[in-house]
């Protein structure tokens, strides 16, 4: 099985769909002469022609528009948001009319369309290029919010997104792309959307994550192995719809829970998980759920130090693990 | 000089309060250190209290006989100007010591935020590497905690199990109880203090126990009852009534009151006229025991204990003091109906202030009922039994075979004492034998 890094999971996937099915087409800000910005799209642009690999004007509601429209009128496109920072204009094009194609006709059309988004921090990208804004998007009925944290997982969603007949906001960790290795098998294969990964089996905590930080909620439940301390790491994969019977047979199993996300706190999807579990394994808890997350503050800093400060470690996590443990 | 207050001191972690016996100095008098100065009474030791210092007592704060709360002032001694300070230092670090210090335990509260603190122009890895043991972990501090609470896993495994939680070790911070530990007692087998809380809801095999589920009515009528014993002292009088005349009565006019009423004339209705009446006389029975007031009722709402098929229901007449015997009987009727056929509505059961409990009909002729709390009394009507009994005439003695019943009170001794009660039953026991078979049914 070959070893490959998250940006070429994903451009692999793109490529193959591409290769697969004549409707999809890809486009957005500098995909095409410049392979992308973080070169998720290089080679495609001489592989398929400038008709199915469009370099767009740096405009995003036109983006978002436009994928819309091609999809409504059956084609399946990937339009890349250059970096998530920047989708605020084609808000409008995804949550205001993507997320209600379906159910503003009673289906008799749908926007089988993708949106891939680059997200979160730890890159040094400061207040504009940094953030982690998925929660928005999660929060909407009518879209479908994927945030993969592995190569494996990356290509075998992203292929299953683009072969769903409903928007889905595919989003990438940009530190993730060169950062995390894996394997991923030769040949076709998808993922379903709304499945989450038990990454890490354990009966001592269970611990929901996503995106970069679950790599290291892994590193530290390597930690706290060596502790005596065994947790169980649930990769959410999907943000919506959300896997809640993973998420609520763990913590049956553990009675204690904790989500992780490099997201602020306040509103974040932890939130939620929190509630759900509350709601639906109340008399299995053992513990009050705990969340690391990013501070409330309005942005990732651009300052080395603080970025360090604003993003959840390892060491950070494995010390709430150990509080988790402790109670 | 200076005043400072003497507080009783905690005796043990279970007791509370305590009452206040004699004072065994006064005010005025002076006392050395460890002098005996009251005597302290809770329900588990009876002692003499030393005086904590040397000085003269003040005033008395607690008289005796007053129950206090564990750490309340109870007397005012002058002590000298350093006795004072000593005294206001070693209240003060107990209560630093004893508080607890969570706050130090929490990971949220001892990271530096973004936004705070000064950064020195250093390498950034130096930065973070002197910085991550502070986000790491504060230890939890392993402090007792006075009470205990359990977590909704630990409750429900322990309750499922039947684990009595007090004696299970808790390992957990603060020596909370955690899953793992309950996990473990259940998995060491049943606890040997509660033998009996294992539920059981099928029959083992012959001769051996069979544990039942209560039903929630069943549970509901257990803690009332548990609550009206704990709460409400329970005193007794039992009054004989020669209820041969009213038999007679009821005998003589069945026919025709079911002919002009419609309904049957039962021994109920004079009972309940009876009671009725006796309660307006005698309004101190007609009352409750309201936060240290005792409250009068305005109305005389009587409750009927019933069998009904899920355990013991009290249906209300309201102002039954106010309706004649045909009245009661046509309420009666319908009432019982209901409540033995268990549909009864919300307001057949509302408002009681005293219960009538007609045990007679199963049979008992003595009975001691508890008291539908917060009435301040219920009484039995026992079974009417023909009786040899003694009258005295203008003729002298002489035996006669009467029909006899027992009227039983259980009253609220903080209410009542046995004299009201007595005035009660004699007021009852009179309204009971004044028929005759051919008086006039109102």
């Amino acid at each position: 099985m070959p070893e490959m890094t998250v940006i070429e999971a994903v451009r692999e996937a793109i490529r193959e769909e591409m290769e697969r099915d004549p409707a999809v087409f890809t486009l957005g800000e500098d995909i095409g002469a410049r392979g992308g910005v973080f070169l998720a799209t290089e080679g495609l642009l001489e592989q398929f022609g400038p008709e199915r690999v469009l370099d767009t004007p740096l405009a995003e509601a036109s983006i978002g528009g436009i994928a819309l429209g091609a999809a409504v009128n059956g084609m399946r496109p990937i339009a890349e948001i250059e970096f998530g920072d920047f989708i605020w204009p084609a808000v409008n094009q995804i949550i205001g009319e993507a997320a209600r194609v379906r159910y503003g006709t009673q289906g008799r059309r749908t926007a089988p369309m993708v949106l891939r988004v680059p997200y979160g921090g730890g890159v040094r990208g400061g207040l504009f290029h940094s953030q982690s804004i998925e929660v928005a998007f999660a929060h909407q009925p009518g879209l479908k919010v994927i945030a993969p944290s592995t190569p494996y997982d990356a290509k075998g969603l992203l292929k299953a997104a683009i072969r769903d007949d409903d928007p889905v906001i595919f989003f990438e960790h940009k530190r993730t792309y060169r950062l995390v290795k894996g394997d991923v098998p030769d040949g076709d294969y998808t993922i379903p959307i709304g499945q989450a990964d038990v990454k890490r089996t354990g009966s001592d905590m269970t611990v929901v994550s996503y995106g970069l930080v679950l790599h290291y909620c892994l590193e530290a439940a390597a930690t706290l192995a060596d502790e005596g301390i065994d947790v169980e790491v649930i990769d959410l994969r999907t943000l919506r719809p959300l896997d809640t019977e993973t998420i609520l047979e763990s913590v049956r199993k553990t009675s204690k829970a904790m989500v992780v996300h490099e997201d602020t706190k306040a509103g974040g999807i932890g939130g939620e998980i929190a509630a759900v579990i509350a709601e639906e394994a109340f008399e299995d808890l053992d513990a009050p759920i705990k969340r690391v997350a990013g501070p409330e503050v309005p942005a990732m800093p651009f300052s080395p130090l603080l970025e360090a400060e604003f993003m959840p470690s390892a060491e950070k996590i494995a010390a709430a693990m150990r509080e988790l443990a402790a109670y | 000089m200076a005043t400072i207050g003497i507080e009783l001191p905690h005796v043990g972690e279970s007791v509370t309060e305590a009452v206040i016996g004699k004072w065994l100095k006064q005010p005025g008098e002076s006392v050395e250190k460890f002098d005996a100065l009251v005597e302290v009474v809770t329900d588990k030791v009876s002692m003499e209290f030393p005086a904590p210092h040397t000085g003269i007592l003040k005033s008395i704060v607690a008289e005796e006989g007053e129950t206090v709360p564990m750490g309340a002032v109870i007397a005012q001694m002058d002590v000298d100007d350093a006795t004072a300070k000593a005294a206001e230092a070693a209240s003060e670090s107990e209560a630093e010591a004893t508080a607890p210090n969570r706050v130090g335990t929490l990971i949220q509260g001892a990271n530096v935020g973004p936004t705070g603190g000064t950064f020195r122009d250093t390498a950034l890895e130096d930065q973070i590497a002197k910085r991550a043991p502070v986000a790491a972990v504060a230890p939890a501090p392993q402090q007792p905690s006075g009470e205990r609470s359990y977590s909704p896993v630990v409750s429900r495994l322990a309750a499922v199990n039947g684990i009595d939680l007090s004696t299970v070790t808790g390992t957990g911070r603060n020596g909370r109880v955690t899953k793992q530990d309950v996990q473990t007692a259940i998995d060491a087998g049943p606890s040997t203090s509660s033998t009996s809380s294992t539920p059981v809801t099928q029959p083992g095999p012959v001769g051996e126990d069979l544990v039942i589920d209560p039903s929630p009515i069943r549970r509901m009528i257990a803690s009332h009852m548990v609550r009206s014993v704990s709460e409400i002292p329970h005193a007794w009088s039992t009054v004989e009534v020669d209820m041969t005349g009213l038999v007679a009565c009821r005998t003589a006019q069945r026919q025709t009151f079911r002919e002009r009423h419609g309904v049957d004339l039962t021994f109920l209705a004079f009972t309940i006229y009876a009671v009725a009446g006796a309660l307006r006389d005698n309004p101190l029975v007609n009352s409750t025991w309201e936060d240290g007031k005792i409250r009068l009722k305005g109305r005389v709402n009587l409750g009927l204990a019933v069998a009904a098929p899920d355990g013991l229901v009290v249906p209300v007449i309201q102002d039954a003091d106010r309706e004649g015997i045909a009245g009661l009987a046509k309420k009666i009727a319908p009432l019982v109906e209901r409540a033995r056929s268990g549909s009864l509505a919300l307001a057949d059961v509302q408002g009681g202030t005293f219960t009538l409990n007609n045990t007679g009909t199963l049979g008992s002729v003595l009975g001691g009922a508890i008291i539908n709390h917060p009435q301040a009394a219920i009484v039995t009507t026992e079974a009417i039994v023909k009786r040899p009994v003694v009258l005295s005439g203008p003729q002298g003695d002489s035996i006669a075979i009467r029909s006899m019943m027992n009227i039983c009170l259980s009253f609220d001794h903080r209410i009542i004492d046995g004299a009201e009660a007595s005035a009660f039953m004699q007021a009852f026991k009179r309204n009971l034998e004044v028929w005759t078979s051919d008086s006039e049914l109102n």
